[in-house]
């Protein structure tokens, strides 16, 4: 399998994913710089996170723009995988990938720690090999990660099994205490209704290696990895 | 010319009639502004020159040391690391935001003009009390101008202290580091050699901003500081991604032959020390600056500050290559001139000379002062501390409480989550130990990373203040597993033109020299920042040490926090009855007075040459250095990271109870251990002549300590706790 991971100039985690792909789990992975026009070849696009154009608009507002944008919206249509993380989320939004939109934290301000993720769907290519009730623990580093999606939408997305994580306490609960950044119902990541699109504010790259302080953001790599294998 | 237009410029007299000596007539107005900026104090260190040449500077590991924009340390395998730290304060005291912003930017560019890939922030804050809605405005802007650059160019902010006092109300220092990582032989140098070279500018475009911006950092602040917000710059982390990326691409690939970034003084600063250093000239042509508005002077191109602009020398076959590769990135590159062989900087607008000097009268020959110093008067009235006078405090539970959410021991969580200190995943010792621990990707080392000082203890005693701040900085580094290597500083004070501000200046950088020779970790450059004053009030003399230090093998680190119930802990080092400068007598007792703790470097080295090696054989399950708030303090916060509590058993051997919980003496290191280690270790400290007692256990919710068989803390951690978090951000509520 192999993964390209999308390099806007503003791009500033792209480098933690090729990391864990390449030394960590040992699989391919190559930069895909933002003005190519094909992701032919790639099996998995990671949208990383950072200010992809300076984000001095609306996060990603210009990145969806991008060449490279117009080709991982095609790839997405024909059900390739696509993770987008943190700024990458941001950028699958403004390109329509995914539903909803994210304001900015409700504190206004950045903020980096620790999260834990309740998993609400063992469904998708992300998450297919995670145990059930099996919490994440998860960083998260923005400014603007505070999901919204309109009441319709967000019926239509509990139905359909959009909601991929909650943000929770160490013991599971999803309360406000857990809620970083005044998200909508705790929404820490949602998918398409294909499911083969992921847009997450924590940073599964981050939390890769013991030495980071968890290892958990490993399994979502590996479910994607397990799915992609079951469906050769 | 007339006296006012050079004065107004911040020039003397005699300074000016220097300049009309070297060139042999009276400067025009452009040259005129030029010497003004090259000549201040912030770019000329005409001031501290002097006193700054007697600092070690020299070592085995030295690969570059003070004179170029930063300077750099071997670390083996063909590694180095390359740090240094800067003040932007004036800047942050009128405009928060853009002031700390520019700060964060500026030192990246030192570290990436050099060569290396930046891969670690630290900043040391200082403000005004948080009861004043002035100084939350500064906190707030500045916390979140460091956040907004860092985080957007994806360099990790992994450490930095923040205090507050009424002495920095009015005039905040910001002052931010910057570690890099390079190649030994990859090092470049801001030096314009080889004649007939292009030289080439990059980057954001020209504006008006910042002019005078160093002439503004060396006066006094005042009400009319406000009318100098034109001198602060505007930062774009963005643009400066892209130049970091660019220029790094360009050095790995060798096509650069010098390289220099654009800070205080601008382009004319760049041009005449990258010739000053080659001992060459150059020829430059205004017109061909790209500009950000139109009918820009000649004057006001030479001495603009706008922030993310690089001047390079590149061989000629290089040329087209070179701005091949910045418009890939999106940049604005242009060859603005070239070097000559005559040394003189010779600056053209449309063909026509505007200003014609040698470069190096720029850039070296500003007039060196050694300004008048004396002992200053305020030193006979806090000398005088009777502690008799003192009541031992009763009630130790109250007052380990109102320690623990005092700002200036406080958690400052609410500071650092705001900064990504995680990007780059290679920090593996996160914000809130002594030091900040980054792995090296592909090699088995790390490094530790650490800034500090206590500006009480440099006001109360500026030669031991200074002896103080780097023995503090290279504990905080030992504790982590790292062997110290090397020093940045960062010399806050008043003005310098006042005898009792010089002598403070004299007498810190003496402590601060002596330190630094004592433990080998030589002083590879820094920078100076004076006129630290509001209204004729200065600051505490606040010289910052910065200081990195190398783990062999970054496996073996260590942090503050208890990890396991049962283990045992030790006291390394001797407390005495020392309260002076304490922030026991600060908080409680509403006094700043007395004698800072005493500092015995040998003491100190002995300490060192325990805790390391006992780090390296894994001994310890925790280290953590005692400094403000004292043994109490240390306990409690080794309890916080994992809610591990701990109970303690003191005798007070005839010392005051505030001084055995409170006190700050120094050389003292609180260990954890795992019973059956506990001889190992205790031989080891016999053998380096440190004194060592097993004074608790690890484990429960609580904090116990009793002294002399009478409890006299028994706190909930949990309790302890919530008021060491949430203080800050209550007292911005």
């Amino acid at each position: 399998m192999k993964f390209g991971v999308v390099v806007f100039p503003g791009s500033n985690c792209d480098l933690d994913a090729y990391h864990l792909v390449k030394d960590v789990l040992g699989e391919q992975v190559d930069y895909i710089w933002h003005q190519e026009e094909s992701v032919a070849g790639f099996d998995c696009i990671v949208l990383p996170g950072g200010f992809s154009y300076g984000d001095y608009l609306r996060c990603g507002a210009i990145a969806r723009f991008s060449p490279v944008m117009k080709s991982v919206v095609s790839f997405a249509g024909g059900g390739g995988l696509v993770l987008g993380i943190c700024n990458g989320f941001q950028v699958l939004l403004e390109a329509g990938l995914l539903p909803g939109a994210l304001y900015r934290n409700i504190n206004l301000q950045f903020r980096c720690l620790f999260t834990h993720l309740k998993v609400e769907n063992l469904q998708t290519p992300f998450t297919v090999g995670l145990e059930a009730g099996r919490l994440l623990k998860i960083p998260i580093a923005h400014g603007e990660g505070n999901y919204y999606a309109d009441p319709d939408t967000l019926r239509r997305m509990e139905k359909s099994g959009q909601i991929v994580f909650r943000y929770a306490t160490a013991n599971g609960e999803v309360t406000d205490t857990a809620n970083p950044n005044g998200s909508l119902a705790n929404i820490a990541g949602v998918c398409n209704e294909m499911k083969n699109v992921l847009g997450m504010m924590p940073h599964p790259e981050r939390a890769g290696e013991a030495a980071l302080g968890s290892e958990d953001g490993r399994l979502i790599f590996k479910s994607i990895l397990k799915s992609w294998e079951g469906s050769r | 010319m007339r006296a006012e237009d050079w004065r107004k410029m911040g020039l003397k007299d005699e300074e000016y009639l220097l300049i009309t000596e070297i060139i042999g007539r009276d400067p025009n107005y452009v040259e005129l502004g030029m010497y003004s900026v090259m000549w201040s104090e912030h770019c000329s260190y005409k001031n501290s020159k002097e006193v700054l040449r007697t600092l070690p500077t020299k070592g085995e590991r030295v690969l570059q040391g003070p004179g170029e924009n930063a300077g750099i340390v071997d670390i083996g395998d063909g590694l180095a690391v390359c740090f240094k730290i800067e003040s932007h304060n004036h800047p942050s005291a009128i405009e928060p935001y853009q002031g700390a912003a520019t700060g964060v930017g500026g030192i990246i560019r030192d570290i990436f003009t050099m060569g290396a890939r930046p891969i670690a922030l630290l900043n040391s804050l200082r403000f005004g009390t948080l009861e004043d809605v002035r100084a939350r405005y500064i906190f707030n802007g500045v916390v979140s101008g460091i956040a907004g650059y860092g985080n957007c160019i994806g360099i990790p902010t992994v450490g930095g202290e923040v205090y507050f006092d009424p002495c920095y109300q009015g005039n905040p220092l910001v002052n931010a580091m910057c570690v890099g990582l390079l190649e030994t032989d990859k090092i470049k140098r801001g030096q314009a050699s080889g004649t007939g070279n292009p030289v080439v500018l990059v980057g954001a475009r020209t504006g008006r901003d910042g002019m005078h911006g160093v002439t503004f950092a060396s006066e006094e602040l005042s009400a009319a500081s406000e009318e100098k917000r034109p001198a602060v710059q505007v930062g774009d982390p963005f643009m400066e991604k892209l130049l970091l990326e660019a220029c790094l691409e360009l050095i790995y690939n060798d096509d650069v032959v010098g390289i220099q970034d654009l800070g205080g003084a601008g382009l004319t600063c760049a041009t005449s020390e990258m010739a000053s250093r080659a001992g060459t000239g150059l020829e430059i042509e205004l017109e061909r600056v790209p500009c950000r508005e139109q009918g820009m002077t000649p004057y006001e191109i030479m001495l603009s500050e706008s922030q993310e602009r690089m001047l390079m020398v590149v061989l000629p076959e290089k040329e087209e290559k070179v701005h091949e590769v910045f418009r890939r990135w999106g940049l604005t590159s242009t060859t603005i001139g070239q070097v000559t062989g005559d040394g003189i900087l010779r600056v053209r607008m449309g063909g026509k000379v505007v200003a014609e000097v040698p470069a190096r009268s720029l850039a070296e020959d500003a007039p060196v002062y050694c300004p008048a110093f004396i002992e200053p008067a305020y030193l006979r009235m806090t000398a005088q501390l009777q502690l008799a006078e003192i009541p031992d405090s009763g009630d130790a539970e109250k007052v380990l409480l109102q320690l623990l959410s005092a700002p200036n021991i406080a958690s400052k969580e609410w500071v650092w989550q705001q900064y990504d200190y995680m990007v780059r995943t290679c920090t593996v010792v996160l914000p809130g130990s002594d030091a900040a621990v980054l792995r090296l990707r592909g090699t088995k080392k790390g490094l530790a990373m650490t800034v500090d000082c206590n500006s009480r203890y440099v006001f109360l005693d500026p030669y031991l203040g200074g002896k103080i701040a780097v023995a503090e900085a290279a504990r905080n580094l030992v504790c982590s597993g790292g062997e110290p290597l090397a020093v940045t500083d960062c010399l806050n004070f008043g003005n310098p033109e006042k005898a009792e501000i010089f002598w403070q200046f004299r007498k810190a950088v003496e402590g601060i020299s002596e330190a630094c020779l004592a433990f080998a970790t030589p002083v590879i450059g820094g920078n100076v920042s004076f006129y630290n004053e509001t209204n004729g009030e200065a600051i505490y003399p606040t010289p910052t040490v910065g200081m990195v230090g190398l783990l062999e093998d970054v496996e073996k680190r260590c942090t503050q926090e208890f990890k396991a119930d049962g283990d045992l802990i030790v006291l390394l080092g001797e407390t005495y009855e020392e309260l002076g400068g304490s922030e026991y007598l600060a908080t409680v007792h509403g006094m700043v007075a007395g004698r800072p703790p005493a500092l015995e470097l040998d003491k100190e080295k002995a300490l060192h040459k325990l805790v390391l090696p006992a780090i390296g054989q894994g001994m310890l399950n925790s280290a953590h250095d005692l400094s403000e708030g004292g043994l109490a303090v240390a306990l409690a916060e080794c309890s916080f990271g994992q809610n591990i509590g701990a109970s303690v058993e003191l005798s007070s051997k005839g010392l005051r109870h505030d001084s055995l919980l409170f006190g700050e003496s120094q050389s003292r290191v609180v260990v954890s251990v795992a019973t059956d280690k506990v001889e190992m270790l205790l031989a080891l400290a016999a053998q380096e002549n440190v004194p060592a007692a097993v004074i608790g256990k690890t484990g429960g919710n609580s904090f116990l300590v009793t002294v002399d068989g009478r409890e006299l803390i028994n706190l909930p951690i949990e309790k302890m706790k919530t008021a060491w978090r949430e203080a800050i951000g209550c007292l911005l509520k």
